[in-house]
């Protein structure tokens, strides 16, 4: 149905590297990364909430920082490492993140989760004892409606010192 | 998604030169997309006008933080997480660390950019009036070379700046030698992170012996772009810092701002709070 | 003997998938040959529909098209009333107000066509005030443009003036307050003559669903099937609304003979789904001297928006919430809830109480500063107790005592002595430190005889191995009612928690136990999984495939044994009315609710001078809630709810433009952040409710009631400013404080 005025529209090859594997992505290079990912690579863990890159659902990793998929056009994923939730268990261990968001009710309807997981995980990468004033500031692009923050605080600490356990 | 995703294009330039030859060969074809954090959100809002995009993601010339011994430069490309993490920067420009720590959240700050944040050239951004503080000056490319414009002299309007069709940000120099300056950044906004500023201001000022010999103050969502103050910077230079002083210059910039009434707050709200503002920090120079 | 279950945080059901990402919401499920749908929706506020013009440059023969015409039953979406029209025919009455579903393969092109759709309105006055809707500008819905009014009456107000000594008048507001689950609605459906409707979404009442698209496409229940989907949040936002996108999705696919699949975008659902009632209370209260309350006289009024939707309910709940937690011999309550021509307003947790609730704690304040005592002093004199009758004449049968439950908030929250320190340092501070209380009760459960209309159902069944597995319409959301029905199910048949299942709510298998709402899932919904429970032991019981004392082991042999002989082994069980709750809906008297949730909230604010903004820095939330099933849960949802009484305090604030709001963006629109909540620290006591299932009553509601008035009371004391409205946002507070110093001076 393309217009006479505009070009004719043409998808790209996307290569990267998703959750320890390769992945082609196929789309059109101002799609978001947020719907190649989900339904491509069926990584439905991704969430949409804002579409506007505040609420922090649709958090992954891109070469090690996290960022909103939202707002990542795919042609930018060409030759970037990515992990999404579902790469941060192993298998079926879960990260002790996921642990203690279980064990602490750091989840609720869990909508926001995921990207709450992703933003805790990469605090954990840079700060092996977070304060938490460290953990609000580091979970701040991440909003939650359930929860009033307090168990994911909670869930938060507790991961870091069963982190520091395990050492 | 409420704009028609493939009538976009997004290219990938092999590298700077080619990005400018073809900017300069069809000006105003091409605009330039960064880390798409302001571009994207017009995408989905279906108010995004331009079609045809470049992306300058992985130019390396656009990218680092660079020093010489008279000037720090930070490639257009810089996040504010690369600008918060730099030591050099934390040291001497800290306003600009500030600045870049109150930007959204941590996803915000891994993907916005310094370079794409003057572009966008919002009245609200919380970057720039820090860099008016520190004089800074912006390095455009193009295929035709560089030129360097004070960021004080950029934006000439809402939204308008002075660059040109075939030019690219390249770099944000800043000139050092700041040492000993009594330095504030304070962002009021709709809540105490992911928020857009209501108010905002940087200001620096060196005191010798209770006089003001220098100052600079810059504030944000206060007029149509970001501005510096300089009819209250002019009222307060030279003067002791007393009371007097700082009554006149509430009084100098109530009347230099332009606030308005929308839908964050209202012009009545960022007058007042821009002087408490202003008021704030010279108490707390004065006091240092 | 294992640990005993009730009481122990074992952790959430669902948490796992949660976790993990695994969690199945709407957006993450498709079916083969799904279309794309979306909405066409009114520009204004109110006018004649004249036309729909379809604009070129779209491939429209490719595209299903769907107006009100095409509706096979009654166009309109049922709930209480049949006023709202799935689709506007000859009249729009709310921006945003659906006129036109569109659906294709292709989720851009759809996109192109729906802003290819032009409609024709030629605009009418709108209404978009509660007075201009009273005093009848124009009539814009039934007669007289009030959906419902109430009255309340204790004695003899108007006598009671006559033993007052002190009298205190003042007007509250409340804004509307969008729910802001972090999942937007959306539903999945399939349609056909032959086979009926069945629709998958994100959603708290499948019940409600189902009886809406019954009459909508004029099918009998089983051609109906509603199944819910993993759902991020509904907080009330899901109660009715998903009715409305899930009977456009079936018109859809009905239509297309393809399944739909519609997701609303953020932009979207804030614009056009409902938000809570804005309110306005007037408060006259009699005192004598010794602030003990002789005479309340209160109106309280509600804008409902365009439709009727739940607008009576919220307003029999806010009416009964009215007068509090406090002992007054004459009191009047004079309510209604009125239509304007905004978009329909519905549910949010605590449905009307939080707006009458804020009102109240607000004017008891002004009351006490009348009569010269401290706070919490007029509230000792008043507080209700055991043997007292509420405004509505409902005698309190519990054992509460709501002065001991302060003190302890006190003691807590270290409420005099901060109260006595900030008094001293204020005056020599750019920042204003306050604390201020609410005392509050939230009663739980379907006002009245709403339990016994619901006639709600439970099923428990064993499998042939001894699982067990849960069958009711009862939605989780996130405020875990899987894991407490596990648990309550767990309990009554001395199993381990990880035997118990809760099975997805569809239609087509669970029966209806009403609708995840008004603080019952627990108390009364629990309930009956606990009896229904009890139903499939005694079953074994009585058939003596199990004894007294036999351990697990034996349960599930005694299953297998007893399906072997009989079949299904399942049981059932009905709410049944409590033969002494009664209540006169005539007269709006009697017992209004089976039992309340107590509370006192604690606020400590600090009040920057130099940009007005106010800071929660510490809350305090002590409640007795009958018995806690889950710890973790439980203070997961007071922690919850305070940070969305936060929200409604200080920041959640709708712009609306000519009735349509306009900040509907998350940008623009501001939910508390993780940076802005201070520590919540929640207490619980139990008293425990003889009909609640191990003695717990419901508190999903109870912390939006207390929140908002806690905090701006707060502001009072930090500030000495009076503000009498929520949101206080920080340009709302520069102007009281400027008129504050103004009226200084003066």
């Amino acid at each position: 149905m393309a217009r006479a005025s505009t070009p004719v529209p043409e998808k790209v090859a996307v290569r990267c590297r998703v959750n320890g594997r390769d992945a082609t992505l196929r789309d059109f290079p101002m799609t978001r990364l947020l719907d190649v990912l989900r339904e491509q690579l069926n990584l439905t863990g991704i969430k949409e909430g804002c579409g506007e890159g505040e609420c922090g659902a649709c958090s992954i990793e891109m070469n090690g920082r996290v960022v909103n998929s939202c707002l990542v056009p795919v042609l930018q994923a060409e030759g970037v490492v990515i992990r999404t939730i579902e790469g941060v268990a192993s298998g079926e261990q879960l990260h002790c993140v996921q642990e203690a968001f279980i064990a602490h009710g750091g989840a609720q309807c869990g909508i926001c989760t995921p990207g709450m997981i992703l933003a805790a995980v990469a605090l954990l990468a840079n700060n092996a004892r977070p304060t938490e004033g460290e953990i609000r500031m580091a979970l701040a692009g991440n909003l939650c409606r359930c929860t009033g923050y307090t168990k994911i605080f909670e869930s938060v600490l507790h991961a870091f010192s069963g982190a520091e356990a395990r050492e | 998604m409420r704009s028609l995703v493939p009538s976009f294009e997004l290219r990938t330039p092999p590298s700077l030169a080619t990005a400018l030859e073809l900017i300069a060969r069809e000006p105003g074809e091409w605009r330039a997309f960064a880390g798409g954090t302001d571009l994207m959100v017009l995408l989905e809002a279906g108010k995004l006008a331009h079609r045809r995009y470049l992306n300058i993601w992985n130019l390396a010339e656009l990218r680092g933080i660079s020093a010489t011994d008279g000037e720090i430069s930070v490639g257009a490309l810089a996040t504010y997480t690369d600008i918060r993490r730099d030591a050099t920067l934390q040291r001497e420009f800290p306003l600009l660390c500030r600045a870049a720590e109150e930007t959204g959240g941590i996803a915000t700050q891994n993907r916005g950019t310094l370079g794409g944040n003057i572009a966008n050239a919002s009245p609200a951004a919380d970057s720039p009036p820090a860099l008016l503080v520190y004089d800074a000056e912006l390095e455009l490319i193009s295929a035709g070379g560089t030129r360097r414009v004070p960021y004080s002299a950029f934006h000439s309007g809402y939204k308008k700046m002075n660059l040109r069709a075939d030019e690219l940000i390249a770099r944000i120099i800043l000139p050092r030698g700041r040492a000993g300056w009594k330095s504030y950044y304070r962002k009021v906004g709709t809540r105490r992170a992911q928020a857009i500023s209501k108010v905002c201001m940087a200001a620096a000022l060196k005191l010798v012996d209770g006089e003001i010999t220098d100052v600079r103050i810059a504030l944000g969502s206060v007029a149509p772009s970001v501005i510096r103050a300089t009819a209250t910077e002019n009222a307060l230079r030279g003067k002791r810092l007393d009371s007097t002083a700082i009554a006149a210059a509430r009084v100098s910039l109530a009347s230099e701002i332009a606030p308005i009434d929308d839908m964050r707050s209202s012009a009545r709200y960022r007058s007042r709070v821009a002087q408490n503002l202003l008021e704030e920090y010279l108490q707390s120079a004065d006091r240092a | 003997m294992a640990d005993p279950i009730i009481g122990r945080s074992v952790p959430r059901k669902e948490g796992r998938e949660k976790v993990t990402g695994r969690a199945r919401y709407v957006a993450d499920m498709t079916l083969p040959g799904m279309l794309h749908g979306v909405t066409v929706r009114s520009p204004i506020a109110r006018g004649r529909l004249r036309g729909i013009h379809f604009g070129d440059g779209v491939p429209w023969n490719e595209i299903t098209v769907v107006t009100a015409k095409d509706i096979p039953g009654k166009n309109s979406i049922l709930l209480l009333e049949d006023d709202q029209p799935c689709l506007a025919a000859e009249f729009v009455n709310h921006a945003e107000e659906a006129v036109v579903l569109l659906a294709h393969a292709d989720k851009y092109l759809i996109e192109e066509a729906r802003r290819a759709v032009r409609l024709q309105i030629e605009p009418q006055p709108a209404i978009f005030s509660m007075d201009d809707s009273l005093a009848r500008k124009e009539i814009i819905w039934g007669s007289d443009n009030i959906f419902k009014s109430l009255r309340v009456d204790k004695g003899d107000v108007d006598a009671g003036w006559s033993a007052a000594e002190i009298i205190v008048e003042g007007e509250y507001q409340t804004g509307a307050q969008e729910q802001l689950y972090i999942e937007p609605q959306g539903m999945i459906a399939v349609a056909n003559a032959r086979e009926g409707v069945t629709v998958w979404g994100s959603l708290q009442c499948p019940y409600y669903i189902h009886k809406a698209l019954a009459s909508l496409f004029a099918l009998p229940a089983e051609k109906i099937r509603v199944v819910q989907m993993e759902t991020g949040g509904g907080f009330g936002g899901k109660e009715e609304y998903p009715s409305m996108i899930a009977a456009h999705a079936a018109l859809l696919a009905w239509k297309s003979g393809r399944p739909v699949r519609i997701i609303y975008d953020r932009a979207e659902d804030m614009a056009a789904t409902t938000k809570r009632h804005p309110s306005r209370t007037r408060h006259r209260t009699g005192v004598t001297r010794e602030g003990k309350l002789v005479a309340m006289d209160i109106d309280f009024t509600l804008d409902g928006g365009a439709y009727m939707t739940l607008s009576p309910v919220v307003l029999s709940r806010g009416t009964i919430h009215a007068a509090g937690p406090y002992d007054c011999p004459n009191v009047r309550i004079r309510s209604r809830a009125v239509a304007t021509n905004f978009p329909p307003h519905g549910a949010f947790r605590g449905f009307g109480a939080p707006q009458s609730v804020f009102a109240l704690e607000r004017h008891l304040d002004q009351v006490a500063k009348a009569v010269g005592l401290a706070p919490e002093e007029l509230r000792r004199r008043n507080f209700i107790r055991e043997g007292q009758t509420l405004a509505v004449g409902q005698v309190v049968h519990e054992k509460i005592d709501m002065n001991e439950l302060m003190e302890r908030a006190f003691a807590l929250s270290d409420y005099r002595a901060k109260r006595e320190r900030f008094a001293r340092e204020n005056p020599r501070s750019g920042i204003k430190r306050g604390v201020g209380f609410a005392s509050f009760l939230h009663g739980a459960g379907f006002t009245g005889s709403g339990e016994d209309y619901l006639a709600s159902v439970a099923e428990v069944e064993a499998t042939v191995d001894g699982r067990i597995r849960v069958l009711a319409a009862s939605t989780e959301m996130g405020q875990g009612t899987n894991t407490i029905f596990s648990q309550i199910a767990a309990d009554s048949l001395g199993l381990d928690y990880s035997c118990v299942e809760v099975v997805q709510p569809d239609t087509a298998h669970v029966p209806n136990s009403g609708p995840t709402v008004a603080s019952r899932t627990c108390m009364i919904v629990g309930k009956l999984v606990e009896s229904a429970a009890l139903g499939v032991r005694q079953a074994l019981l009585q058939g003596e495939f199990l004894r007294d004392g036999d351990g697990a082991a034996a349960f599930a042999k005694a299953c297998g044994a007893y399906i072997e002989k009989n079949g299904p082994l399942r049981a059932s069980s009905r709410y049944s009315p409590a033969p002494d709750i009664h209540w006169d809906d005539k007269l709006y008297r009697g017992d209004a609710y089976g039992a309340y949730g107590w509370a006192v909230y604690v606020a400590e604010v600090s009040v920057d001078t130099t940009t007005c903004e106010t800071r929660v820095e510490d809350f305090v939330a002590v409640q007795e809630v009958g018995r806690v099933i889950n710890p973790v849960l439980a203070a997961g949802q007071i922690e919850g709810g305070v940070a969305q009484g936060i929200g409604f305090a200080l920041y959640e604030n709708v712009v609306w433009q000519e009735g349509r709001m306009i900040n509907n963006q998350m940008t623009n629109y501001i939910m508390p952040s993780a940076m802005d909540v201070p520590p919540i620290r929640v207490y619980f006591e139990e008293l425990p409710y003889a009909r609640g299932p191990a003695g717990a009553k419901g508190i999903g509601e109870l912390p939006l009631d207390g929140t908002a008035p806690a905090i701006i009371n707060a502001v009072e004391n930090a500030t000495g400013v009076v503000i009498r409205r929520v949101p206080l946002t920080p340009e709302i507070l520069m102007e009281a404080l400027d008129g504050a110093r103004e009226h200084a001076r003066a």
